[in-house]
């Protein structure tokens, strides 16, 4: 499943970043997810709630997630459109030269930790 | 607790780990291919040509599935080095996976060592490797659109071989309109439609093979 590889992926980062910043525990992490990432939200969290167990550090940080909306660019009209509802023609003056700005993230923006005195 | 901002991208130390990987392949001077497709496109089949097209290359695959062994053992029965990595259940290869792959079964020697990834065209394009090239396979069996459909392959991609032509009579597969839509995605990726049945267009394919191998040892 797709979701459970980028788990493992958040999962080996945090436990490098707990390392370099002596955490002993993470309480919890917020990632932020473009809309047309590819990951599906509830399958996410199902998944990191089964996998943080395995990471001692992990064990009960709660997973928040905040979604990017998709933007597309035209670079014909220059004007940005929602990718979600119009796809890859522009729906201002149909050309195809368009390209995404943003909505294919999958970012950890931040934690809340508690460190070692 | 206290709030620690990251905004780290959850492949970063996947990035870290295949620019390593990349690094050691160079300084051994074995070039190692990321092959990607969707299942049923004939990846199995192009490596099978494309040992027996370059006989005087030492040649290496790591096949990676989800379940069996089938691909590794006819792999070997064609006279290459192979290991067979299971992914249990994972849709992609990462660049862990891929050195522990390599290193299971040995590179010395090799000249081209080849990652049959998993069949899927969207999150093998996501993850890194460590390859040194990036090719991608699209049989003329699964339409002209996918372009459209999988853009990160495309993107990601340094060459595109799109196989199965000898059955180009009994589809509507159009070849430019494809090229076309791959071009506008990515306009240096190399094409190469060939038949890995027939053997049609597999000398250009081969040829360039060769020259990246050289490529890849020139600049190490």
């Amino acid at each position: 499943m797709h979701e459970l590889g980028i788990v493992t992926h958040v999962a080996k980062t945090l436990d490098e970043v707990a390392e370099e910043n002596r955490i002993t525990k993470i309480g919890s992490v917020t990632l932020q997810i473009g809309e047309v990432s590819g990951i599906i939200n509830d399958y996410f969290v199902d998944c990191w709630d089964y996998f943080k167990k395995k990471h001692p550090v992990l064990q009960e940080a709660v997973m928040k997630i905040e979604i990017i909306p998709a933007v597309t660019y035209c670079e014909d009209c220059r004007s940005e459109y929602e990718t979600v509802k119009y796809g890859k023609i522009c729906p201002h003056c149909k050309s195809e030269r368009t390209y995404l700005i943003q909505g294919n993230e999958c970012t950890i923006k931040e934690i809340e930790a508690e460190t070692e005195e | 607790m206290k709030v620690i901002e990251l905004h780290k991208s959850v492949t970063d130390s996947n990035d870290r780990d295949a620019d390593r990987l990349r690094a050691e392949m160079k300084k051994a001077g074995v070039l190692l291919i990321n092959l990607m497709s969707s299942p049923g496109s004939g990846k199995t089949t192009l490596l099978g040509a494309t040992i027996k097209g370059m006989p005087d290359t030492r040649i290496a695959v790591l096949e990676a599935d989800i379940d069996s062994a089938v691909d590794a053992e006819k792999i070997a029965s064609w006279g290459a080095r192979a290991i067979q990595v299971h992914t249990d259940g994972m849709c992609h290869m990462d660049a862990g996976m891929t050195r522990e792959g390599l290193e299971g079964m040995g590179y010395e020697g090799v000249d081209l060592a080849v990652l049959e990834n998993i069949g899927n065209l969207i999150c093998p394009a996501e993850f890194d490797t460590g390859a040194g090239l990036n090719v991608m396979i699209l049989s003329i069996t699964e339409g002209d659109d996918k372009p459209l459909k999988y853009p990160l392959m495309f993107e990601t991609s340094d060459a595109l071989v799109i196989s199965k032509i000898d059955a180009l009579p009994y589809f509507n597969f159009d070849m430019e309109k494809c090229i076309e839509r791959a071009r506008r995605l990515n306009p240096d990726i190399k094409v190469f439609p060939l038949s890995a049945k027939t053997g049609e267009g597999m000398q250009a394919w081969t040829d360039y093979l060769h020259q990246e191998i050289r490529n890849w040892r020139e600049n190490s």
